[in-house]
């Protein structure tokens, strides 16, 4: 069977920076690491693989650094990995992320199961899984927790605000994993040398997939940042300095006051 | 391209189904005209049709007419039967923008015999309301309700679609922006329309709430958004407020499910979702002992909120990790944030300055967690929170007299 896991790069930082200038952000000297649930991603497409054989691929679409991500995933057993990267694929939403995502599976040729993070640490969109379900017409199911494949189906299990459900869907699926689905591997000594020294990296370019110019980057985007600020700090609280009963009872009407309670 | 057939113009004079190369249009129990997976969207019916019942869309390449597009819809999420509070609050917010831009509210409701949710809808601000009401709506699938909102979505061309950035938003939205191929912005927290262009401004926080973003979607339709629940307040209803319920007929079919649902689960033991959550109270160190949780819990559940933890005490194995609020565990934003015994260090509070309103109660008067706290108390939380509670209790034994 073949697994695709859909990886991101994201900066592990809470401190980020803004380019005043252009209101970007500044994404060099920060440093990197894969989107935590896109590893739980991984972690579940090694497992498919250990129970049924086959291949698991990552793919990721950045800027060249990403090969450090794609290669961590190696040496935690991946075993191709795809960089989707040329200047003309920058400055994507979500939208234009699945459409050259999804163009780029297309190449791959036949696979099983797509994988991807529930939603990456720095955007928290959780969309591009969906879109790039749609964009590939093959059914989805968001925030798993469990899955496994049975009879050349996928049974996965949701977790809702208030519910848990099980769904099945044929083959190829996409699904979005959460980070309760289980604990991602450490790679192996062994795994990290190979992963730098005996394996690449594929790269694509533009040039090398099937793509409409206008529906990549920023031109294939149809959303855009129009302004980025840092949030108002939050105006001097007030320090109710009673004894507890009094302060209680001053705690609550403020709060009532506020319409909070 | 895309075909649209408008059901109220159609005579059924079956015209379209003779010209029709690809058979893909068919007459339905009611001799209406509807379009089938085979169409291949060629455009023969449209000239063939004698009262212009159908027409053809041709996108040209990335631009669209906008000036076609009117009115602020919102998806009316119902679970159980019920109306969830998000669905209110997102009417209340149409309300304010399209009394901006001078046009209708109108609300989409899917589900089976839920029409009584209408009304509801239109108290709290809808002008109409679509009314989708088929057996295979009566839960949530991501196939059907893409489906059959898709087909309402581009025949009525509403301009701003928002919906509740709940679990079952989240999974639509996306696939649904990607389908009519228009832009979406995830977890709004403030919307507003610029006055010279009249577009929608869409506010949402990123990097876990340390920088904000405005986006905008200029040249597609509708502007589509998610907004977290609690993030808006919801409409005061008004009883007398008239509006339309208007009925659709969605063209789906049990084929058209991909995904199968299978079984609702029993749920072993309760979910925490502090990150859906309106109201979380917080211990920390300060709570001395694991068996101390239960005051957290206490006060927790008399505001309807659920309980976190700092790192500390997660590490120290006195509660489960999914409570975990700060940079290794949850990043939360309810509407109330009550922090007992925390200290605040820069871990616990990345995860939570987000927050709208942040109670702290701490001994220690230097506790870094009084700097984001609007509303602070000094003193000894074994005190503090019992005095709390029973003037909450107070509160609960009033209500329930009148």
């Amino acid at each position: 069977m073949r697994f695709i896991v859909c990886i991101k790069q994201v900066p592990d930082t809470t401190n980020v920076k803004i380019d005043k200038r252009t209101g970007r952000l500044i994404r060099e000297g920060i440093p990197s690491i894969i989107n935590p649930e896109d590893k739980n991603a991984l972690e579940e497409a090694l497992k498919l693989k250990e129970k049924f054989g086959g291949e698991v691929i990552v793919i990721s679409m950045g800027p060249p650094q990403a090969d450090e991500a794609l290669r961590e995933a190696m040496a935690m057993g991946a075993d191709r990995a795809i960089l989707l990267t040329d200047r003309a694929f920058a400055g994507a939403d979500t939208m234009a992320t699945a459409y050259s995502l999804g163009s780029a599976i297309k190449k791959i040729g036949e696979y099983d199961l797509v994988l991807c993070g529930r939603q990456a640490i720095d955007g928290d969109t959780a969309q591009v899984g969906p879109q790039l379900a749609e964009f590939l017409s093959i059914p989805q199911i968001t925030y798993v927790s469990d899955l496994n494949i049975e009879e050349n189906k996928v049974v996965a299990i949701q977790e809702l605000e208030d519910k848990r459900v099980k769904w099945e869907a044929n083959l190829p699926a996409l699904l979005t994993v959460t980070a309760e689905a289980n604990k991602p591997r450490y790679p192996t000594a062994y795994r990290i040398m190979s992963a730098y020294k005996e394996k690449d990296v594929e790269i694509l370019e533009k040039k090398d997939l099937d793509v409409d110019e206008k529906r990549i980057g920023m031109d294939g985007s149809p959303t855009s940042v129009k302004r980025i600020f840092s949030p108002e700090p939050k105006g001097k609280g007030e320090i109710i300095k009673e004894e507890p009963k009094k302060a209680a009872g001053i705690l609550f009407n403020r709060l009532r006051a506020k319409n909070i309670l | 391209m895309a075909i649209y057939i408008n059901r109220e113009l159609c005579t059924g004079c079956e015209l379209c189904v003779e010209i029709c190369p690809f058979n893909g249009v068919k007459l339905d129990e009611e001799g209406i005209a509807v379009l089938l997976d085979a169409c291949n969207e060629c455009g023969a019916c449209v000239d063939e049709c004698p009262v212009e019942a159908i027409s053809i869309e041709v996108i040209k390449e990335g631009v669209i007419d906008i000036s076609q597009y009117s009115g602020v819809w919102t998806l009316a999420e119902q679970r159980d039967g019920k109306l969830t509070r998000v669905a209110r609050q997102l009417v209340g917010k149409a309300r304010q923008l399209a009394d901006v831009l001078g046009v209708r509210v109108e609300s989409v409701l899917l589900g089976h015999n839920i029409s009584e949710l209408a009304q509801e809808l239109i108290q709290c601000g809808a002008d109409n309301v679509y009314l989708i009401d088929n057996p295979l709506l009566k839960n949530y699938q991501t196939d059907l309700y893409t489906k059959a909102i898709y087909d309402l979505t581009v025949e009525k061309k509403p301009e701003i679609f928002i919906f509740g950035a709940t679990h079952m938003g989240r999974d639509l939205a996306p696939r649904l922006a990607q389908r009519i191929q228009t832009g979406l912005t995830a977890d709004c927290t403030e919307l507003t329309i610029d006055d010279t262009e009249r577009h929608l401004l869409q506010t949402r926080p990123a990097f876990g709430g340390n920088i904000m973003a405005t986006i905008t979607c200029k040249n597609h339709r509708p502007q589509m958004a998610t907004v977290r629940p609690g993030v808006f307040r919801e409409p005061e209803k008004d009883l007398s407020r008239e509006g339309n319920v208007i009925n659709i007929k969605p063209n789906i079919l049990e084929s058209d499910i991909l995904s199968h649902l299978v079984k609702y689960l029993k749920l072993e033991k309760k979910i925490v979702k502090l990150e859906e959550a309106e109201v979380i109270v917080s211990g920390g160190r300060g709570l001395k002992k694991p068996e101390n949780f239960s005051l957290i819990q206490e006060l927790a559940d008399l505001l309807g909120g659920e309980v976190g933890a700092s790192r500390a005490t997660v590490d120290a194995g006195w509660i489960s990790k999914d409570h975990q609020v700060g940079q290794t565990g949850k990043t939360v934003s309810p509407k109330l944030y009550i922090a007992c015994g925390i200290s605040g260090a820069i871990q616990h509070r990345a995860g939570m300055q987000a927050s709208e309103t942040i109670v702290a109660i701490n001994k220690d008067p230097d506790a870094p967690i009084f700097k984001i706290a609007d509303f602070g108390i000094v003193g000894d939380l074994f005190k503090v929170i019992p005095e709390l509670i029973s003037v909450l209790k107070a509160k609960k034994a009033k209500e329930m007299v009148v």
